[in-house]
């Protein structure tokens, strides 16, 4: 084998992320499907790493759940998206890191059709000064907010208290990693390792101590595809796709799930329920689901954040099997207790989910 | 269990670890041209019966092969046994004699 040049075609996947000085922007729907995955990613790039993530409550949504349900035109997104951007610049800022997959995958979309078609690129941009007094630009550096984490991955792990380690037996956990189809599927070389390897959480696993599991509908999409769940009729396309990525993982028996995509999370954990209600089916030990985190999640938990701290109690899917076997010390009776010690209400057990 | 309004679609995946393999042994013992087969379509093409009801000697043994004995059944159940596949078979396959045998192995 010629390791020269294998290494020379590996670079091709590769994608430059600066170190240090991002314009963050927020997720319009992680921050009620996973409320405490932003605020863990900001807490442990600035105070605990040191770097340089400024936001803004300036922001608005991209567009990308309205663009992708075909009630608003492309040109309007685009607009949305170059506010954004001029905000960036505004600030001072050239790299830009936004917390959405949807919104990533639509930011390269749209860079990608501004440079094919510079005239509607000057038509966004005079859209822009009419609409909002605001000086087009574009971002040097555009990466998703688990790329930041990917790149400071062993900074994390000499910080860690935990490992991805059973701590009974030993042997490393056995992790499924799921990649949101709008990170690098349209635009492959936007992402780490591109669409055919794609390493961005494979390398935040490997480093924190898991073993990754290759299983037959790994690249598969986890079926949110917005109108086939945002309108009733077609949820069942939407929990199929689910149920087939579970019905291929299960025999390599996972430990859990890490997923970098604000729907994909969502749907492979409340998709769990409604298989287990509907098929009588859970995939875990015991009648338990697989839990399913956010890599600002599993970045937390090896970090030893504290496991209500970071919303675990919000997942569909208990955690606590999980908890155990890492070895994560947890208060039970704290668990549906907000941040200021007062109770936040607590769910109805479902019938066959643990 | 709760009615959600929607549910689980069967799935289309093939797994071929369960699929049933020995029938399509039996099947290519009985009839060993089964094998010869590049799916070229010769056999659909000329097929009278296809003209009105989906038949199809190609996607039969493809469905055969996936363990898809209906699929395969239903796309035999037209056909009059007219011979005109085995006449334009490139492979010279007997394709006549190969659905009789499909019908005596599947068959029910």
């Amino acid at each position: 084998m010629i390791y020269e040049g294998k290494k020379k075609i590996w670079a091709d996947y590769q994608k430059e992320i600066p170190e240090d000085h991002y314009f963050y922007v927020r997720s319009c729907i992680r921050q009620s499907f996973f409320p405490a995955s932003e605020v863990t990613f900001l807490d442990i790039t600035r105070n605990k790493l040191g770097k340089d993530i400024f936001g803004t409550e300036h922001h608005t949504t991209c567009g990308g759940i309205a663009y992708h349900s075909d009630t608003i035109p492309q040109e309007t997104v685009m607009t949305i998206i170059a506010r954004q951007f001029a905000l960036m610049k505004k600030y001072g800022y050239e790299n830009y890191v936004c917390s959405c997959i949807t919104s990533f995958g639509l930011y390269c979309e749209t860079l990608e059709t501004w440079r094919e078609f510079p005239e509607l690129q000057q038509k966004i941009a005079d859209n822009l000064w009419k609409a909002c007094r605001l000086e087009f630009a574009k971002p040097k550096f555009l990466v998703h907010a688990s790329d930041l984490i990917f790149k400071y991955r062993m900074q994390i792990a000499a910080k860690s208290k935990f490992k991805l380690v059973n701590q009974k037996t030993g042997e490393p956990l056995r992790v499924v990693e799921h990649i949101g189809c709008h990170y690098s599927k349209m635009f492959p070389s936007k992402g780490v390792g591109g669409a055919e390897y794609p390493y961005v959480l494979v390398g935040m696993i490997e480093a924190w101590g898991g073993q990754i599991i290759d299983y037959p509908e790994r690249r598969h999409c986890c079926g949110f595809g917005f109108r086939q769940y945002l309108i009733k009729g077609n949820r069942g396309y939407s929990v199929s796709n689910t149920h087939k990525k579970f019905e291929s993982m299960e025999p390599y028996k996972p430990d859990m799930i890490i997923t970098n995509c604000p729907g994909c999370p969502y749907f492979l954990d409340r998709w769990q329920y409604v298989i287990a209600e509907t098929q009588g089916k859970t995939y875990g030990q015991d009648g338990h689901g697989i839990p399913v985190f956010t890599y600002e999640e599993v970045a937390g938990l090896v970090m030893g954040y504290d496991p209500w701290d970071l919303g675990l109690q919000t997942h569909q899917v208990s955690v606590e099997p999980l908890l155990d076997k890492m070895g994560i010390p947890y208060d039970p009776a704290k668990k549906f207790l907000g941040k200021n010690g007062k109770f936040i209400g607590e769910p109805q057990k479902p019938h066959c989910l643990k | 269990m709760i009615d959600f309004g929607f549910t689980v679609s069967p799935s289309s995946r093939i797994n071929l670890d369960k699929c049933d393999k020995k029938s399509f042994s039996a099947l290519a013992a009985l009839e060993p041209d089964v094998l010869k087969c590049m799916a070229c379509g010769s056999c659909s093409a000329s097929c009278t019966a296809a003209h009105f009801e989906p038949t199809s000697v190609r996607r039969a043994i493809l469905s055969l092969q996936n363990g898809q004995v209906e699929q395969a059944l239903d796309l035999l159940k037209s056909c009059m046994l007219c011979g005109k596949c085995t006449m334009v078979c490139p492979r010279g396959i007997n394709t006549r004699h190969l659905i009789i045998s499909i019908q005596k192995i599947y068959g029910k």
